[in-house]
């Protein structure tokens, strides 16, 4: 059995491939994120961490332009910009990742709990999800990044814990259909448990609007972090392209026009949040029965 | 829409205030150490003294005495006093909140007609070159971090043209009064507005498209070319009427948001509203403060979101009747 199963989905995965790689845009957001996962990964490749910090850069020129200290110029305090841009970008790809993860897991638990159990169980997770859909998400952000303190793993925890309602919905929505299929009442009527129609034929079922669903989550947790570690809630200790923003901005960037400082940061986060959005649409587009249904028709 | 659906969804509106106001007297108890030592530090207080401080700040008594006083207190409108400034928090809200109405109202405005205005015509012309270029704009727009934006504006028309003020809400040295001084303000305002409609104006137009695309598979679309109409009246009779609905909800949620939506904006341009409010009691940080905020930015979603819900029977009979 879990060989026939193994052999159909990945079949089903090679389809999905080859009608995504016929989607231009998708292809231009996977490149584009590619790159970057490459420079965030091979950081020690291209930059230098020792010069993130200022102890190490008193012989630099200080607000140097991009023409005197290549690639990239310097800040206030004579650090590179170019090696706190590429360091930055671990910091946000790992945020994005890690958050959306927690947004995954606690919204596939609370949608697929929902949908498959009906009833009380769903009010109330209902009720729950929709508390945390109108509650005005960076404030409360802001609120508990306050509270928790500045730290990798809270900025992570928070977005993380803020996000899931919307991806819960859905899958709650998705569940209810799959619910009513006939495989799921066949299996019911061999006897099978709970747990098993759950692991086994709703959850694979909910799985590729997950991964669609997931892919749109990541900009929203990276455009997050950037805010939150802007407002000066991000981990101290750690270079973000939100903290670069921050640092720029509260040292007199702006009056002085050293672009050379905070215009990067933000292309780069335009950049990867278009390429999630981008690939997520791909995904989606072929992954939602009803956006395909809409498509054909 | 019956008196059932109103009560109903009123009662859901009442019941998630009820639980953001007990959410936030735990959230703000999680915290450790004592305000009144931190605040006064190095200054010899008389134990009368800290005992007057701590009770005006609310922390005397168990903590159910501390809940039961919190209840009382925010029913009554009263927020504690600010950590920073000993001023009562509602006060300073108060303050704050209409410069913000203004700058926030006006960009979701401005934004809100156009995006809607963008969305149609790329979901119409859906798959032409207009439409791609419409829809990569917006996705741009909607990918870019509104602070950011604004430290880019500023620096172009305000510090390297100066065109603009840098920031603040007026000038300090002029002194005018009346209507000079409200042009004053309009001219200060102009730059986070523009930030701010930006930033936004993407959202409505994507909605807006998409909701545009899901009408164009109507029957009713399709009668209304095969009764003879021009392109232009089944669009804007039959199409756009009908693909207003979604926005409309979305317009809604977003002016329950105008309260919250401009924290970082009104950083950078120092303008003197709710989220330069926010920005500076997150040194200390001043939880009254925050936690003031906090209620006041999630009971105007609540407020606005009620209004939606109770606003769209009357403008989608198929509700009503359902």
């Amino acid at each position: 059995m879990t060989a026939l199963a193994w052999e159909r989905r990945r079949r089903a995965l090679g389809r999905t491939w080859s009608e995504y790689r016929r989607d231009r845009e998708g292809m231009v957001g996977l490149i584009v994120l590619a790159v970057f996962v490459a420079i965030a990964l091979l950081a020690p490749l291209f930059a230098d961490e020792s010069q993130l910090h200022a102890v190490n850069t008193v012989d630099n020129a200080v607000w140097a332009p991009p023409l005197d200290h290549p690639p990239l110029g310097t800040d206030n305090l004579g650090r590179p910009v170019w090696d706190q841009l590429v360091y930055g970008s671990q910091v946000s790809l790992l945020v994005g990742v890690a958050a959306t993860l927690i947004a995954i897991v606690i919204g596939t638990v609370v949608g697929v709990t929902a949908g498959f159990f009906g009833g009380w169980t769903d009010s109330v997770l209902n009720r729950l999800s929709e508390w945390f859909l109108v509650i005005p998400f960076i404030p409360l952000a802001i609120v508990l990044a306050a509270i928790l303190g500045p730290s990798l793993k809270n900025i992570i925890l928070v977005i993380g814990v803020t996000s899931w309602p919307v991806t819960a919905r859905l899958i709650r929505a998705q569940v209810l259909t799959v619910k009513q299929r006939l495989f799921v009442e066949r299996s019911r009527a061999l006897g099978a448990s709970s747990a098993h129609v759950m692991g086994r034929h709703i959850l694979p079922n909910v799985m590729p609007l997950v991964i669609a669903n997931a892919t749109l989550t990541v900009p929203i947790a990276i455009l997050s972090e950037t805010t939150l570690a802007f407002l000066g809630l991000g981990d101290p200790l750690r270079v973000s392209w939100g903290s670069m923003l921050d640092d720029a901005f509260s040292a007199g960037a702006l009056g002085r026009e050293a672009w050379w400082w905070y215009l990067p940061p933000g292309l780069c986060v335009i950049a990867v949040v278009l390429a999630f959005t981008l690939i997520g649409r791909a995904l989606e587009a072929i992954l939602d029965p009803r956006l395909r249904a809409g498509r054909q028709g | 829409m019956t008196v059932r659906y109103a009560v109903g969804k009123a009662l859901g509106a009442f019941a998630t205030l009820a639980f953001v106001v007990v959410f936030n007297f735990f959230l703000f108890r999680i915290v450790e150490g004592n305000p009144v030592a931190t605040l006064y530090r190095g200054r010899n207080l008389t134990d009368a003294q800290r005992e007057a401080l701590t009770h005006q700040f609310g922390l005397d008594g168990s903590q159910f005495e501390q809940f039961l006083r919190y209840l009382e207190q925010t029913v009554q409108l009263n927020l504690g006093r600010s950590y920073a400034t000993n001023q009562p928090v509602i006060d300073e809200i108060w303050a704050a909140a209409p410069q913000t109405i203004a700058l926030v109202g006006v960009a979701t405005l401005i934004s809100m007609v156009i995006g809607i205005v963008m969305g149609i015509s790329s979901g119409w012309n859906r798959g032409t070159t207009k439409d791609r270029v419409l829809t990569s704009t917006s996705m741009t727009t909607w990918s870019t971090p509104d602070f950011w934006l604004g430290m880019i504006l500023l620096t172009v028309f305000a510090v390297r043209l100066g065109l603009f003020p840098t920031g603040g809400i007026e000038d300090p040295s002029s002194g005018a009064t009346g209507l000079e001084k409200l042009l004053d303000q309009a001219w200060h305002m102009t730059l986070p507005c523009l930030t701010l409609a930006i930033a936004y104006v993407g959202e409505f137009a994507l909605v807006m498209r998409s909701s545009i695309l899901d009408v164009m598979r109507e029957d009713y679309l399709t009668l209304a070319r095969a009764k003879g109409l021009r392109d232009a009246q089944v669009r804007d009779r039959h199409a756009v009427r009908n693909a207003l609905l979604p926005s409309t909800t979305l317009i809604a949620i977003n002016f329950g948001f105008v309260l919250s939506g401009a924290i970082a904006v009104e950083t950078v341009f120092s303008w003197p509203g709710l989220g330069l409010l926010t920005t500076e009691s997150l040194a200390g940080p001043d939880l009254p403060m925050l936690q003031g905020l906090f209620l006041v930015f999630s009971a105007s979603v609540i407020v606005f979101n009620l209004v939606a819900d109770l606003a769209y029977p009357f403008l989608d009979p198929r509700v009503r009747y359902r």
